[in-house]
């Protein structure tokens, strides 16, 4: 195995998992504030807003990532106009790519944390729900106080999945030119055809190390906080 | 009790799940290679591995080359909606497999991403790769490659009443070319004021200089030149090259036997007039100059 690459001052490898780091947190702050949201819809008194969650779930649970990416950049920005970043800014490209990219992925990752917090609210009974309208909480306070905190308790680590899922496909950014690990990677496979291998180890290693911290502690967050019934 | 129940019939859906994969993977195999012998061939080339195998010997005693090629760039290696290929890259492939001794029926093609060539001719899935495969040191230890059989330079792609007329006008413009390439780093280490967008494929990048997204589309000439007759009158090179990239022929590591067949291959095919009647029929529409063929380095 030969890694002789590491060494080259071309290539910025914590840069480009710093670039992967801020895209999965972005991303996942996104994805958690407007999971909750579709989840509250999809539980809550309103039909219209019952129906939009639902089908908004189904259409972009169901679409391929990378077509969701290369479609905010492709559609969206370069026919429909729509920048999230300044002409004049000297990062212009690289910003817009960037929260773009950002949301591509809370409008896909979204859709699997609204179903995991609905089977979470799954498990609040009953009867909680309808003892809280009984007396006199309106439907935001019921999920704001009663229902989600149990039910975000049941989720934590379905979540800490859909978590990892979001960090690695966060590789998908690199088709819209996010400089983040992929990006790196492909860049070194043009490069370092003698060493595909120890490439592929490399990112492969890099991406255990950022995933599987996050499953540990937040497993052990579960069960620590897991509802006792 | 039920949990044994259970785990028969895990077990059962995974035996029937790789009782499917086994069955998709045999009939690719015939479905690529066009019949039974060939599948045979390329399993027994494959299987052996060894040095002393050349692609020589196999296409004289098989006539049949799978040859790994580019899908997605007109001019030079473009898969059709019917199925049937075309390009200049691909010209050149049949040209070497019928100097090898095998006619066009004889040949198989096989999409190889820029990622994944070194890894084709490794394991010997493909024979020989003709796909804008530029001929570089590190990538030599992984591969032979014969050639080259083409030239091409970096260069930018610009509407056709752009104000860009040569590379040191670009400040402040948006460029953009495909995610980690040659051309891409190239960009990022000469014109660090440039900005730079990445995407997957030069499609893209083409339709984005369309849309007035971006200002010009960077890479090697001859690509940039397939796009231009792609959509004649809209686009023109900007035809101020500012690299060298030698595009050779890749085969197994150490066939030599191989290398020195396809220099010969290359040699009469520049000296025949088929190179560049090849390259009139590819990218000439563009308007795109053809240069004179290059010497061959790789011996």
């Amino acid at each position: 195995m030969n890694f002789d690459f590491l060494s080259d001052p071309r290539y910025h490898v914590w840069a480009a998992f710093w670039m992967t780091i801020q895209l999965t947190f972005y991303s996942a702050v996104g994805s958690l504030i407007w999971g909750t949201v579709l989840a509250a819809m999809r539980v809550g008194p309103v039909p219209l807003m019952r129906a939009f969650a639902t089908g908004y779930v189904n259409v972009f649970r169901n679409t391929p990532l990378t077509v969701l990416i290369v479609s905010t950049s492709v559609v969206l920005a370069d026919t429909l106009n729509f920048h999230l970043a300044s002409r004049s800014s000297h990062t212009y490209l690289a910003d817009d790519a960037f929260r773009l990219a950002v949301l591509g992925f809370v409008v896909y990752t979204s859709t699997f944390v609204c179903e995991s917090l609905r089977s979470g609210i799954n498990t609040v009974p009953t009867g909680q729900a309808e003892a809280a309208r009984a007396i006199g909480l309106t439907f935001l306070q019921n999920m704001r106080l009663i229902v989600l905190p149990q039910a975000f308790r049941a989720v934590i680590a379905p979540l800490a999945s859909v978590l990892i899922a979001l960090t690695k496909n966060t590789t998908v950014a690199a088709s819209i030119g996010v400089g983040e690990a992929a990006l790196l990677m492909s860049e070194m496979v043009e490069n370092e055809g003698n060493a595909l291998m120890s490439v592929f180890l490399v990112f492969a290693l890099g991406f255990v190390v950022l995933t599987l911290p996050v499953g540990l502690i937040l497993g052990t967050v579960a069960k620590r906080l897991a509802v006792k019934r | 009790m039920i949990r044994f129940r259970t785990l028969g019939v895990v077990v059962a859906a995974a035996a029937a799940m790789a009782l499917t994969l086994s069955g998709c993977g045999s009939d690719n195999g015939n479905g690529n290679a066009g019949g039974d012998q060939t599948s045979t061939a390329a399993a027994s080339g494959g299987g052996g591995g060894g040095g002393g195998d050349s692609i020589v010997d196999k296409a004289k005693s098989s006539g049949k080359l799978t040859i790994g090629v580019k899908f997605d760039q007109p001019g030079l290696g473009l898969k059709k909606p019917d199925g049937s290929f075309a390009g200049f890259d691909i010209d050149v492939a049949r040209y070497i497999a019928k100097e090898l001794g095998v006619e066009e029926s004889g040949i198989t093609f096989k999409e190889t991403p820029s990622a994944q060539r070194e890894t084709a001719l490794g394991n010997h899935e493909v024979d020989m790769i003709v796909a804008t495969y530029s001929i570089t040191d590190k990538r030599k230890e992984a591969v032979t490659f014969a050639g080259p059989y083409f030239i091409a330079h970096q260069d930018l792609l610009v509407k056709k009443d752009s104000d860009i007329t040569s590379p040191d006008k670009l400040a402040n413009k948006l460029l953009c070319s495909v995610t980690g390439s040659t051309s891409a780093q190239k960009v990022k280490d000469k014109y660090p004021d440039v900005q730079l967008k990445e995407y997957g494929g030069y499609s893209d990048c083409v339709n984005a200089l369309k849309s007035g997204a971006i200002d010009a589309v960077t890479t090697d000439d001859v690509i940039l030149a397939g796009y231009a007759a792609q959509y004649p009158g809209e686009f023109k090179l900007v035809g101020e090259p500012f690299s060298d990239e030698n595009y050779g022929v890749g085969l197994w590591k150490g066939d030599t036997k191989a290398q020195s067949a396809v220099n010969a291959a290359i040699e009469k095919m520049q000296s025949d007039g088929s190179w560049k009647k090849f390259l009139d029929d590819n990218v000439g529409p563009s308007g795109y100059e053809i240069p004179d063929p290059p010497e061959i380095t790789e011996k």
